[in-house]
């Protein structure tokens, strides 16, 4: 009591004084973050959907751009008559699709079946595997683009492991241009059932939707953006693995345990277990990694700033290219655009989530 | 006991006379061969190139596959060589010894900056009441849904209006905060016991003396993860200095050294150079990462909390 009693009044006789230091220590605290965030992300959001509405190039002072009111998001869907912008916006949709469509799932599962095993009691030199699997996520994308660039030349080590292994099975294997060939890998392989271009009927080759033919939209991703989607999936799969393994550590040991006591097999154990435990890790692993997709951009810059023949263009990059080719207000419609999709693909998924929760 | 044998017995009911471990041992030897080829997989293409740039231009050509100097048609063998090194540092293309420096300079200044003003604001909103918390609140969580590419012209935009394009402003400020740090921060200044800072209270210490004093040191490992995930964004990022640098190529990242190598060099790639620069890129992040391996990994479930 004596000692509480002093202390209960010294804090009563600077209660006023007290609370106005603590808000005055709250604002100093919080103000240099938050002035970067609303300056750097707030603000510029802002002023580039504004700018959205105009035909600003990117050099002059933005007060100077004029007004052009939905005009570029007309042009993005072809709304005004024209087809230019509308194409090459429905390419790289194609293109993003296909990218996206062929790295997510694949990553998602290899990074599931390695957490799986590197997750085994018995394993040793876990630490190794780890660092292993981590370290292509750690090092920049310009240097991975560049080494992948390099393996994937025409005469470098990817066309060489292949020929080799083809030579040790008995088969002919004829080089790749990987980083030059704008032949999409679904046309290559109804190729070899003899479907071609000339083959395909006339409804395929001759019918055009969104400034492309039907042939086009389904001749799938071109080889050269299938190497760059092979060097998302080298990337990312390590991070998404240790993802996938820090959940299945979560899951505790005695569900397993009790389920084994009761006589449930291995195999009703991960089906009933495992498998709901980790859904919240699989969905979330399968935004980021959707998110990540839709953004796809260093590695076409390196790699092949949208060639050949348009098939690596992809949202991001139209949305770069515009920026410098002085239509800075036209990239900033693209640019919403793309927000709005990757925000509308975010819910769908949000609300996945939140029914298997439910569940 | 009785539970394995329950396991074990369909096995032995279809018929398998194996010795007891042979189950075991198939199932090591596929694991082992699995990890195995993917953690080759994952390496070889930086042995590769690792092994590569210490070799001479055509000899990368020629031999690519070959991790040690390779033999001329002629017979006599290719030697090692500092080469590809020799012409990164020295080319007249770009000033690649000032781009070391930049990247060094930026990511550091960044790191400490970023450290500073996001462990102020964590601890902002996880222990002092003020008006307008809730609302900082929200602005920060608002800005983790946007998509970095979005921001790309944006960013130009306001950088243009602040007269900062090809200044190192443009590199630095920009990143002193970022929204994920912030929430880090926040939640580990909760994990913290209350009566630390009451006590600290009693004795009269004010806010700044109790963070600083008492609450930093406090914080030494989360601040740790926090800056290694500042160097390793500032240090590999792309897209922040390309749109950032219009004419000024003496302010070049890493990063954008190499991609503007590429660039200008066209489908006459210079090999042994871009090797050797993609390997001096690499360096200073795969020291970091072996010596704080642990907070890599851990940061990962950080990334988990983050859904």
């Amino acid at each position: 009591m004596a000692v509480a009693a002093p202390s209960i009044g010294k804090r009563g006789g600077f209660q006023l004084s007290a609370k106005g230091q603590e808000r005055a220590a709250g604002f100093t605290f919080i103000l240099p973050a938050l002035i970067i965030v609303v300056v750097f992300i707030f603000l510029p959001l802002f002023s580039a959907f504004l700018i959205s509405f105009t035909n600003w190039n990117g050099l002059q002072p933005p007060f100077e751009a004029q007004g052009v009111g939905l005009r570029n998001y007309e042009r993005i869907f072809g709304l005004d008559g024209t087809t230019v912008v509308r194409d090459e916006f429905f390419v790289a949709i194609k293109n993003t699709f296909y990218y996206t469509l062929g790295v997510v799932p694949t990553q998602t599962a290899l990074a599931l079946v390695l957490a799986f095993i590197v997750n085994q009691q018995f394993l040793r030199f876990r630490g190794f595997f780890r660092v292993a699997f981590y370290f292509p996520s750690i090092t920049s994308s310009i240097v991975i683009a560049t080494i992948f660039l390099w393996l994937f030349n025409r005469n470098g080590v990817i066309n060489g492991v292949i020929g080799g292994v083809a030579n040790f099975l008995g088969l002919q294997y004829s080089p790749v241009t990987w980083i030059n060939d704008a032949n999409g890998i679904i046309h290559n392989f109804l190729r070899l059932f003899g479907v071609t271009i000339r083959t395909a009927p006339a409804w395929m080759t001759e019918t055009t939707i969104l400034g492309q033919t039907i042939w086009q939209w389904i001749s799938g991703p071109s080889v050269t953006m299938l190497a760059i989607m092979l060097l998302a999936i080298w990337t990312t799969t390590g991070t998404m693995m240790l993802i996938f393994l820090a959940a299945l550590q979560d899951i505790p040991r005695q569900l397993y345990e009790a389920a084994s006591v009761d006589g449930a097999t291995r195999w009703q154990q991960f089906r009933l277990i495992t498998v709901p435990m980790l859904r919240p890790t699989t969905f979330f692993v399968l935004t980021i990694g959707l998110i990540g997709c839709f953004q796809v951009f260093d590695q076409i810059y390196v790699i092949s700033q949208g060639n050949p023949a348009g098939t690596t263009k992809t949202i991001a990059w139209i949305v770069f290219r515009n920026l410098r080719d002085s239509q800075a207000g036209l990239g900033a419609a693209l640019a919403f655009v793309l927000f709005v999709i990757i925000a509308v693909f975010t819910v769908i998924q949000r609300r996945l989530v939140g029914k298997t929760v439910q569940q | 006991m009785s539970t394995s044998a329950v396991a074990h017995q369909p096995l032995s009911a279809r018929g398998f006379a194996l010795p007891p471990n042979t189950g075991k041992v198939v199932r090591a030897v596929v694991t082992y061969s699995i990890l195995i080829l993917f953690a080759l997989a994952m390496i070889m293409p930086f042995v590769f190139a690792v092994a590569n740039s210490f070799k001479e231009l055509p000899d990368i050509a020629a031999n690519p596959m070959r991790l040690t100097p390779g033999v001329r048609a002629d017979g006599t063998p290719y030697s090692w060589t500092l080469q590809g090194y020799e012409r990164a540092l020295n080319t007249q293309q770009i000033n690649f010894p000032r781009a070391i420096f930049n990247s060094f300079f930026i990511a550091i200044t960044v790191t400490i900056m970023r450290v500073l003003f996001n462990s102020l604001a964590g601890y902002a909103l996880a222990r002092i009441r003020f008006p307008g918390r809730g609302f900082a609140f929200a602005a920060l969580v608002g800005t983790l849904m946007v998509p970095g590419i979005v921001l790309l012209i944006p960013r130009y935009l306001i950088l243009n209006q602040l007269g900062w394009i090809d200044t190192y402003w443009a590199l630095l400020v920009p990143y002193f905060a970022d929204a994920f740090g912030i929430f880090l921060m926040k939640q580990f200044f909760e994990s913290i016991p209350r009566e630390i800072e009451e006590a600290a209270e009693i004795d009269g210490a004010s806010r700044f003396r109790m963070f600083f004093v008492i609450i930093l040191p406090m914080a030494i490992p989360a601040l740790t993860a926090m800056a290694i995930f500042a160097f390793q964004g500032t240090w590999n990022d792309f897209q922040g200095p390309l749109i950032a640098l219009n004419l000024n190529r003496d302010l070049y990242t890493l990063p954008l050294a190499l991609a503007f190598l590429r660039g200008v060099t066209g489908d006459a790639v210079q090999w042994d150079l871009m090797l050797a620069g993609s390997v001096i890129t690499t360096l200073p992040m795969a020291v970091i990462f072996f010596i704080f391996q642990r907070f890599f990994i851990e940061g990962v479930s950080y990334t988990g909390v983050k859904g």
